[in-house]
């Protein structure tokens, strides 16, 4: 069993504020773990940290086996990064895109060529591949933005709440693109505001102020906390009795 | 003046047959519903369903090419001045000054509206007595959370006879978003009518009714339970030890409508309306018994909100429009 991505440890201040307080874990080749936590619980310091854009205040992090702090550049090389904001330039058509991601990612001609036809081909995109970006709906959007993250075929890839807004059912085709990316060995590093997704993830760990306060299989920790549902075990941990806010009282 | 005297019988909102087009993008297509008084209805539908752009056209901002509506009685094209001092609304982006604080944001808006922030107090009470302490913060330095409570209360400081939010809980984690709905309950108790959008299907059932759109057109109108009611198929949860496999072998089954994964089960729609749903569990049993799987689970379910949307879209989106 491959570690694909090891924390320990792993702290970021900003002045006196804590954003991420000594987290810990790790996750192994081909898993799809789901990082979940309240707006504001510190999960997107946490992530910049884990793709090298964010240097740790202390504690250590190995993603794709490079060390984020003295090795951010190989980092990035190693993995795939989409989010909701930010994925593909609107102005630039589909293929247009695929071509100045491949050459970021520092793609031969000819393995641009064929990994972009390959992609247009699965995801059935002939017609579009000289549309503009902007013109396609939202869900194609996002699984054109995964399948170019995965361009490069990196070790590890980081989805930002890759299906918020998108309809249910390109939503769930969403995540049989994730499933298949992992069955060939890629590991899935997730994060989503919808918790009957967290349910399709191998592993999950849910972040509250800058700690990690449950983890492991969706069923464990139901078991762990009594909760028929994650959306049980979320609340109980977000909104601990006594310190509700007035209107959720 | 004569227009007020109709009003007061109808209902707070009434869309009929609104279309609306960019260009070669058909926004809105022939979409009709009211909002009764008093009522709490949501529009639910995916990014891209014509969602902002109903807002838009029902609070004054855009003019539909085709088809009428009235707020309140007013017609949202000629009686535009009358509507935008009496309807409250919150648009989709964060929209209030970053560099103003909390305090001043709400006077600036309670100001445009000829009132102060003391004559708006008792409708915003519950909600401006959370942020009050942060008064002097600036907008912009907000959490995500009482930035949204302070776009609320700018919404209602002067007071509207309805109330329009565009997509309240976009990019809110669970928690808030079920708090913020909470909320949304309390107003209604005010009597005030209010109009939601969401994309998340769960908060469907926290309205009194709604509105399912997809691609511009309206695919249902009713109570979220009678919309699930309708649901045609037979309808079953399914669990087995490895969900991935499970998927792609409910797909294979003869008899299989529709397959999706919801949560740690796999909802699984059968094709046949008339057979007795017990034989459906007892064959379905067999059959994945017969596929290798172990610790099968099978029982009848209702469909809820999300199940009856994804019937009703039939097909996701297509990569490409089509000919218009």
């Amino acid at each position: 069993m491959t570690t694909a991505i090891d924390v320990r440890n792993l702290t970021r201040r900003f002045g006196s504020f804590t954003a991420v307080e000594s987290i810990s874990f790790d996750v192994r080749q081909g898993e799809v773990f789901g990082f979940l936590g309240a707006n504001g619980a510190g999960k997107t310091t946490a992530i910049k940290m884990l793709i090298g854009l964010l240097a740790p205040t202390s504690g250590q992090a190995r993603v794709a086996g490079f060390d984020v702090s003295t090795n951010a550049d190989d980092v990035r090389r190693h993995i795939g990064y989409m989010s909701q904001r930010f994925s593909l330039y609107e102005d630039l058509t589909v293929r247009e895109n695929i071509t100045l991601y491949g050459g970021i990612y520092g793609l031969t001609d000819s393995e641009i060529r064929d990994r972009g036809d390959a992609l247009i081909g699965t995801l059935q995109l002939g017609r579009s591949s000289d549309e503009r970006v902007e013109s396609l709906p939202l869900g194609w959007k996002q699984k054109l933005a995964f399948s170019v993250a995965m361009l490069h075929e990196p070790a590890v890839v980081f989805l930002d709440e890759p299906t918020g807004g998108v309809d249910p059912i390109t939503r769930r085709q969403f995540w049989e693109m994730i499933y298949t990316v992992a069955e060939r060995g890629t590991t899935v590093f997730v994060t989503t505001h919808y918790l009957d997704e967290a349910e399709y993830c191998d592993r999950i760990s849910i972040m509250v102020d800058g700690r990690i306060a449950a983890m492991g299989a969706p069923a464990e920790v139901k078991q762990r906390f009594g909760a028929a549902t994650l959306d049980e075990v979320f609340l109980g941990l977000v909104r601990p009795a006594g310190v509700q806010t007035p209107q959720s009282a | 003046m004569t227009d007020h005297a109709v009003a007061s019988s109808r209902a707070p909102l009434e869309v009929r047959g609104v279309s609306r087009r960019f260009e070669d993008t058909v926004a809105l297509s022939d979409v009709s519903f009211a909002v009764n008084a008093g009522e709490l209805f949501g529009l639910v539908g995916p990014d891209g369903a014509g969602k902002t752009t109903l807002f838009r056209i029902l609070t004054t901002l855009l003019v539909p090419d085709s088809g009428t509506a009235t707020v309140l009685g007013l017609d949202v094209v000629r009686d535009l001045w009358a509507i935008r001092s009496r309807v409250g609304y919150m648009p989709g982006r964060f929209s209030l000054y970053p560099d103003l604080s909390v305090e001043e944001n709400l006077s600036f808006f309670a100001s445009v509206f000829g009132t102060s922030i003391d004559e708006g107090r008792a409708i915003i009470a519950p909600i401006y007595d959370q942020i009050e302490p942060f008064k002097d913060r600036r907008a912009g330095a907000l959490s995500g959370g009482m930035k949204q409570k302070l776009a609320l209360c700018c919404a209602l400081v002067h007071r509207p006879e309805i109330l329009f939010l565009d997509e309240p809980t976009t990019g809110v984690d669970a928690v808030s978003r079920r708090e913020f709905w909470d909320l949304l309950g309390a107003l209604k108790k005010s009597g005030l009518p209010i109009l939601v959008s969401t994309a998340y299907m769960d908060e469907a059932t926290r309205c009194d009714r709604v509105g399912l759109i997809q691609r511009g057109r309206i695919l249902a109108v009713d109570a979220p339970a009678a919309i699930a009611a309708r649901y045609p198929n037979p309808l079953l949860a399914v669990h087995a030890n490895e969900r991935h496999k499970l998927i792609q072998s409910l797909r294979d089954y003869q008899h299989a409508k529709s397959v999706y994964p919801f949560g740690d089960e796999v909802h699984y729609s059968d094709a046949r309306t008339a057979r007795a749903m017990d034989d459906i569990v007892a064959e379905l049993r067999t059959y994945l018994a017969g596929s290798g799987f172990t610790d099968v689970r099978v029982k009848p379910i209702s469909a809820g909100v999300e199940d009856a949307f994804m019937e009703l879209m039939g097909q996701p989106e297509a990569a490409v429009k089509a000919a218009a």
